[in-house]
């Protein structure tokens, strides 16, 4: 009961502590200064139609390298981590998945998978880009681990898609620098017609390697722990 | 006025939900709660005009991540005996 009081009266002072963030609020009726230069100049300058992503990957490129690297790490870790808990066991036997997860698991997977690729493709066109596209390929890969538990999923080559597209995408950054004006510049190639799938200097392009290195990430984080789950312990 | 009422609804969702999740006997059932929570969350993203975060939080919160804490409940379980 005395516990019950302290935490409310810890939340009541809480409140309190915030309640003048709020009070003193009121919604502006124009965008700060920094906003207002990225919606009015960024269509010409970018070419982007979703501003977001004009402002994600060009604009605000940097950061975007930096969230990827932090993604890398902790697939990384997971991956060290798992690989100290098992030397060789033996496998554990499977139960049979049910025959209407295989079956829509066959007649779903490619279409997400096609879903996800259309998301990052799209990226500079329609909401989405290459987080969100990656993240529903590896939900793809995520359906096909649960309609078949003991997949054997090909390490070396998501690795190999892992770091030839994060290195890809580095190296558009520095070529950027070279022959455009400054890391991750985006009209290093043509910007094209606004709002059309060509269009946006190189953002299509990066927005494809970041799709499939955040795609390779999570779909090997999640197999590592089905794989390690399948070993008795 | 329609878009506000329905934020209300699903705030308040969101809520009922997570106090749901906090006091469900069941590891499993707080983690399918905190997964609904998610779920709902990127509606209210999709009510707030972000698509773009909506995504995401529908990708990774509801959907990844709810996977994955069934994988280490799993591990936890097994270490346990």
């Amino acid at each position: 009961m005395v516990r019950y009081i302290i935490v409310f009266l810890l939340l009541i002072g809480f409140g309190a502590m915030l309640y003048p963030l709020v009070a003193e609020f009121q919604s502006p009726d124009q965008l700060p200064e920094v906003a207002s230069v990225y919606a009015h100049e960024g269509p010409q300058e970018i070419g982007a139609a979703n501003l977001v992503t004009a402002v994600v990957v060009t604009y605000r490129g940097l950061d975007t390298l930096g969230e990827v690297t932090i993604l890398f790490l902790s697939a990384t870790i997971v991956a060290f981590m798992l690989k100290l808990a098992q030397k060789n066991r033996p496998s554990r036997t499977i139960r049979p998945v049910s025959e209407i997860l295989q079956t829509a698991s066959k007649v779903l997977t490619p279409a997400i998978f096609l879903l996800g690729v259309y998301v990052f493709i799209h990226g500079h066109l329609t909401p989405g880009g290459g987080f969100q596209g990656g993240a529903i390929l590896a939900s793809g890969f995520v359906l096909m681990l649960l309609a078949k538990p003991d997949l054997r999923w090909n390490k070396t080559l998501i690795h190999a898609v892992e770091s030839i597209s994060g290195f890809a995408f580095v190296f558009i950054g520095i070529l950027g620098m070279v022959y455009a004006g400054g890391f991750l510049d985006n009209s290093l190639l043509a910007l094209g017609t606004f709002g059309t799938l060509l269009s946006a200097g190189v953002i299509p392009l990066i927005y494809l390697f970041i799709g499939l290195k955040v795609g390779a990430e999570l779909a090997s984080i999640v197999g590592n722990l089905q794989e390690s789950q399948n070993q008795i312990v | 006025m329609l878009i506000k009422l329905l934020a209300l609804v699903v705030g308040l969702l969101i809520l009922g939900i997570a106090l749901f999740a906090l006091h469900a006997r069941k590891v499993s059932v707080a983690i399918l709660g905190a997964g609904a929570v998610s779920l709902l969350a990127s509606v209210m993203f999709l009510l707030m005009a972000a698509p773009d975060v909506a995504m995401t939080e529908a990708a990774i919160g509801s959907g990844l991540s709810t996977i994955i804490f069934f994988y280490i409940l799993n591990k936890i379980r097994q270490q346990n005996g």
